[in-house]
């Protein structure tokens, strides 16, 4: 009795892994393709993620990851009674929602916009001339900035010192840090993210155009009654994105826009990261502040999922 | 069918072309400030004389550029970083996206998930030092390369090409004939995914030149430094003097005055040279990416 289940259990076995081995081995050239990516992707991500343990540790470089103490959420707790976790929650969050604010419409309109140019020449210049801020670098582009708001020598201050007023310190003020960052971006970034929506509203139905016109709908009109619609779906896929990643303010411009003088505005999680671990060395400390971010940008973007989810039917997944 | 347009049509369109004229200048000016300064003599750029055109014409801040040995070997390097970086960008992408592609293929879904996964969560800065520093990479011509070997978002835009614009029935055929994986891929397939492999090369290329912070976080050696790297010295080093307007700082400021324009501009002609040619397939390739995928 007992021989002959394990029998059938051989061959069910037996029967399963050839099956698993037909799936496979007429393709076998495509995993053979597939092999360095995946290796890519546990050595480069998901190695670090299993590092992500210093963070309950007390890491120490000569005793490694295994060898160091364990700690639990001593460096939790260490931050969140720290002096600074409120400034810097605060500058993550402003700086992201002032962004999402401002910087999320603008291209959406501009694209509705030249949509409508009937001049296919002042199109085509707006677009190139748009698009082409998007390739400077950011180094580049803060050094620019720098430029045209320095106190001494910078265009604006000119302009502002000509109808009388002051010259202001724009870069060591607190106060216009957020203000620069974000129209800055704007500036660099509004023409290319226009782009998806052009994408979208070429695939408008014409047709739907014409009967518009028909029934004397104005341009408007059929903006906000066609073309608005239309492009709804890819509007509400890009603000999942840009709300999931809302604790995810990008470290390169802030770190090159940032000096002592507008720490209070300027300093964010990324930046204190950084700061903290690959300056003063504090591994399982900054571990920690950066797992707490990705934490809470993970449940961001799983909850905007599903609340579009239920809202609409698009979702990113 | 003509038909006559209303007076709020007319309204509409005056009004639209006007905020596009005004736009395209807004972003235009100071690409072409920027331009006509690195052209000036700096003690008029200073005096703010430069509104348009240059002033005293001149290429002495190109000439010190080129002179200074700091931003020849940053150009240098930066060229081979983005050179072979772009290459296994390449390489890796197609390895991954293709696979992918064939629904025949099992395990698709598994894959799929495990690499966008990495989209959504990370190990962060520190954990991801660590295992650099592991692997002995600090320092290394290859770190600048390999930790950002694929961009799973570039993988789904290909992907999805793959899928929707090359007919099954030709991989069918091909295989009816005895054409392998191999070759299907080199001689059908890529030939004809020419629009979506320049949209990804360019944007790879684009991201490892204008790429410093891999440079920051792994790199201390000043030789290997990429261009980023030493502009970001050259320009933002007197950043705080200047802010401050301390008089001592004049002398020092006039001399990274006078290549400043002439650095920004060198700096980005690559990338900006290679935008006209291939801005034909951006729409393309967004479209591909996002709206289908």
């Amino acid at each position: 009795m007992t021989v002959s289940r394990s029998k059938k259990a051989a061959a069910y076995e037996k029967s399963r892994s050839s099956s698993l081995w037909k799936k496979i081995a007429p393709n076998w050239e495509l995993y053979l393709f597939i092999l360095p990516v995946v290796a890519y992707f546990i050595i480069f991500h998901y190695w670090p993620m299993y590092g992500i343990q210093i963070a309950f540790r007390d890491y120490k470089g000569t005793l490694g990851i295994w060898g160091s103490e364990w700690v639990g959420l001593e460096h939790f707790q260490r931050f969140f009674n720290s002096y600074y976790i409120w400034r810097l929650i605060r500058n993550t969050i402003t700086i992201s929602l002032y962004q999402l604010l401002v910087g999320f419409p603008i291209p959406i309109i501009m694209a509705l916009g030249f949509n409508e140019l009937k001049s296919s020449k002042l199109k085509k210049f707006a677009q190139t001339v748009t698009y082409a801020p998007h390739f400077i670098s950011l180094v580049v582009l803060v050094s620019m900035i720098q430029t045209f708001l320095s106190p001494s020598v910078g265009m604006v201050n000119r302009l502002i010192e000509a109808m009388g007023g002051e010259a202001v310190y724009f870069m060591t003020e607190a106060k216009y840090f957020k203000t620069i960052y974000v129209f800055s971006g704007v500036w660099q970034n509004m023409g290319w993210n226009s782009i998806i929506y052009m994408a979208a509203l070429a695939g408008v139905d014409p047709s739907l155009h014409e009967a518009a016109i028909m029934d004397g709908a104005t341009r408007f009109d059929r903006i906000w009654h066609i073309n608005i619609p239309s492009i709804l779906p890819t509007i509400t896929i890009m603000l999942i994105m840009n709300v999931g990643g809302l604790m995810n303010v990008g470290f390169e411009k802030v770190f090159l826009m940032q000096n002592s003088l507008n720490m209070e505005s300027s300093d964010i999680i990324s930046t204190y990261v950084y700061r903290m671990g690959m300056q003063q060395g504090q591994y399982s400390f900054s571990a920690a502040v950066g797992l707490f971010n990705s934490v809470i940008n993970f449940i961001l973007l799983i909850t905007v999922n599903a609340i579009t989810k239920k809202i609409g039917e698009t979702s990113l997944w | 069918m003509v038909i006559k347009e209303t007076f709020s049509d007319k309204v509409f369109n005056f009004f639209n072309v006007l905020l596009t004229i005004l736009i395209t200048l807004i972003v235009l000016y100071p690409l072409i400030y920027i331009l006509s300064a690195s052209f000036s003599d700096p003690m008029a750029v200073m005096n703010g004389e430069v509104l348009l055109i240059p002033v005293d014409f001149t290429f002495a801040g190109y000439q010190k550029v080129f002179q200074n040995e700091d931003i020849v070997t940053g150009y240098l390097n930066s060229i081979q970083y983005t050179i072979v970086g772009t290459a296994v960008n390449l390489i890796m992408t197609v390895l991954g996206a293709y696979p992918l592609s064939r629904k025949d293929f099992y395990g698709r879904n598994v894959l799929t998930a495990f690499f966008a996964f990495t989209m959504f969560f990370g190990g962060g800065m520190i954990p991801t030092y660590l295992v650099i520093q592991d692997l002995g990479l600090l320092n290394n011509f290859w770190v600048m390369i390999l930790p950002g070997a694929v961009s799973v978002w570039s993988m789904v835009i290909v992907r999805t090409f793959f899928q929707s614009s090359i007919p099954d029935e030709l991989r069918e055929a091909a295989v009816i004939d005895g054409c392998s994986n191999t070759r299907l891929l080199m001689t059908i397939i890529l030939p004809l995914s020419i629009p979506v492999l320049a949209v990804i090369t360019m944007q790879y290329a684009v991201g490892h030149w204008n790429a410093y912070f891999n440079a920051l976080i792994y790199i201390t050696d000043r030789e290997k430094y990429p261009l980023q790297m030493v502009l970001r010295e050259l320009l933002m080093q007197s950043k705080m003097d200047e802010m401050m307007d301390t008089e001592g700082a004049v002398t020092q400021q006039m001399l990274a005055e006078s290549l400043k324009y002439a650095v920004m501009v060198v700096a980005s002609v690559p990338v900006l040279l290679l935008y006209p040619f291939l801005q034909r397939y951006f729409v393309k390739g967004v479209m591909v990416g996002a709206i289908k995928g």
